[in-house]
């Protein structure tokens, strides 16, 4: 993946819901159903389609969890890479809009 | 275990609702003669009611939507309804009949990103399956449909109700299946009517020709497996649920009420007059379903059974306790495997009871 800026939206062809900390995403293309932990969950609930993923980490997954820059931007880059190929997350150099935003505040929390 | 069961297990241990199925219509254009539905309209709720609770199921962690009926389609805002669902990010699935659906439809339903369209099919032969839904030229209506959600991509399921005067008929139906490219899904079960009426269930299989269906590898799978007695029951069998009813499932009507189940109809709310979250936690009716374990049961706590009986606590309650036996369950298991239950043993049956009068049976309450 480029080092250029990275832009990630959730696709709109997916089911999403937090479970007990952890979320739950299933493709309704193939049905590939999908587990994030909490790191992960924090980069797909950020995933707006306008804040570059290198922000993303620094601001949300760094500060949150305390973890070295490096390695979550790597890690990061890794876990988005994995999404994009099965549908769960779109990739692109520039911002997207209308991705990724209705669903923002539709992910609940579970109580 | 697979991830899937996992995800299940765990919300079934934190009785978080995962799973609802929601009736938004019991009209129909249909009428299926085995139906245990009311078809008329006693007030079902607004587009901005389901869209409110739609909003709540969503927070109350419920991930797997199905929205059923009636025909769905009878309903002109429903697209309106799976737009908002999945604009909250439900996995949905549609249960259909699926006449409605032409090639727009089809295209629409896709974009949606909708998992999986259910559609009964009750025999490949017109005469037979037209005959079960009343409705003329209703199975050329139906294939034609799916072929369009076929050539979409979709998944479709058909599900093969099975009854008097079409068992003999799911092979074919199979077949059809396999020649759409569907799944195929078959269901002996014949639910009484919501109104107590017990007419429908004249229409079961008998017994003894449930046991060919349960001997058939072509629908059973691995018939060894699937029919082998019931090993001795072990302390977690007894410590177990019957099932995710009121764990991390339950059913909602057209007109609000919130049951254990689509086929338990003991209402626990409304959610017309109180919050889906505290009909689901707070509920007595609710606590009650989910308090009950194998070891409760009171006649199939003894049961050879109990370990592997698919016993429906909607059916036992509809037969006068929630606690009771099912004797369609008992049906079932004495069929699969030969080994007489102890609903049977108790009673001195050398075969399953058919008929049971039912008791619990409460006309849904109409809104005023």
């Amino acid at each position: 993946m480029p080092e250029d800026c990275i832009y990630i939206a959730r696709s709109s062809a997916i089911a999403a819901r937090a479970l007990a900390g952890e979320m739950m995403v299933m493709n309704s293309v193939d049905s590939t159903f999908f587990t994030l932990n909490e790191v992960a969950t924090t980069i797909f609930q950020a995933a707006d389609g306008r804040t570059p993923l290198q922000d993303i980490v620094r601001e949300r997954v760094c500060e949150q969890f305390d973890i070295d820059p490096e390695q979550a931007q790597a890690d990061a880059k890794e876990f988005v890479t994995e999404l994009s190929s099965h549908g769960i997350l779109l990739v692109s150099n520039q911002p997207m809009s209308g991705q990724g935003t209705s669903n923002a505040g539709s992910v609940a929390e579970t109580p | 275990m697979s991830l899937m069961s996992e995800v299940g297990q765990k919300a079934f241990n934190l009785g978080i609702p995962i799973a609802v199925h929601m009736d938004v219509t019991y009209r129909c254009n249909e009428r299926c003669v085995h139906c245990y539905l009311d078809h008329d309209d006693h007030g079902e709720m607004t587009t901005s009611e389901i869209k409110d609770v739609l909003d709540q199921l969503a927070e109350a962690g419920v991930f797997f939507i199905t929205f059923s009926g009636g025909e769905v389609f009878m309903r002109r805002d429903f697209f309106e309804i799976l737009e908002y669902a999945r604009r909250l990010m439900f996995n949905v699935k549609i249960k259909t009949n699926a006449v409605m659906i032409h090639e727009a439809e089809a295209k629409r339903i896709r974009e949606l990103g909708v998992d999986t369209i259910q559609i009964s099919v009750y025999s490949h032969r017109p005469e037979v399956h037209d005959a079960i839904t009343k409705l003329p030229n209703s199975l050329e209506r139906t294939v034609k449909s799916i072929r369009f959600l076929r050539e979409q991509g979709l998944r479709v399921t058909i599900a093969n109700v099975l009854m008097n005067g079409n068992a003999s008929d799911h092979a074919g139906v199979q077949a059809l299946a396999a020649e759409l490219g569907a799944q195929y899904t078959l269901d002996p079960t014949i639910t009484p009517m919501m109104d107590g009426d017990t007419s429908v269930l004249a229409l079961r299989i008998p017994g003894e020709d449930l046991k060919d269906i349960f001997h058939n590898p072509a629908l059973v799978g691995n018939q060894e497996d699937f029919c082998a007695p019931p090993k001795p029951p072990s302390a977690d069998d007894l410590e177990s649920y019957s099932c995710s009813a009121g764990h991390s499932f339950c059913y909602i009507s057209p007109y609000g009420d919130v049951f254990p189940c689509v086929q338990f109809p003991l209402p626990t709310g409304n959610v017309r007059t109180q919050k889906f979250l505290d009909i689901w936690n707070f509920s007595p009716q609710m606590n009650e379903v989910r308090s009950i374990q194998a070891k409760d049961l009171t006649v199939c706590s003894s049961c050879s059974h109990v370990g592997s009986c698919s016993r429906c606590p909607g059916l036992a309650y509809m037969e006068g306790s929630m606690r009771g036996p099912s004797t369609a369950d008992c049906e079932k298991s004495f069929y699969r495997t030969g080994v007489p239950t102890a609903n049977m043993v108790k009673h001195g049956l050398s075969k399953p009871r058919t008929t049971v009068p039912l008791v619990q049976i409460r006309p849904v309450a109409v809104p005023a």
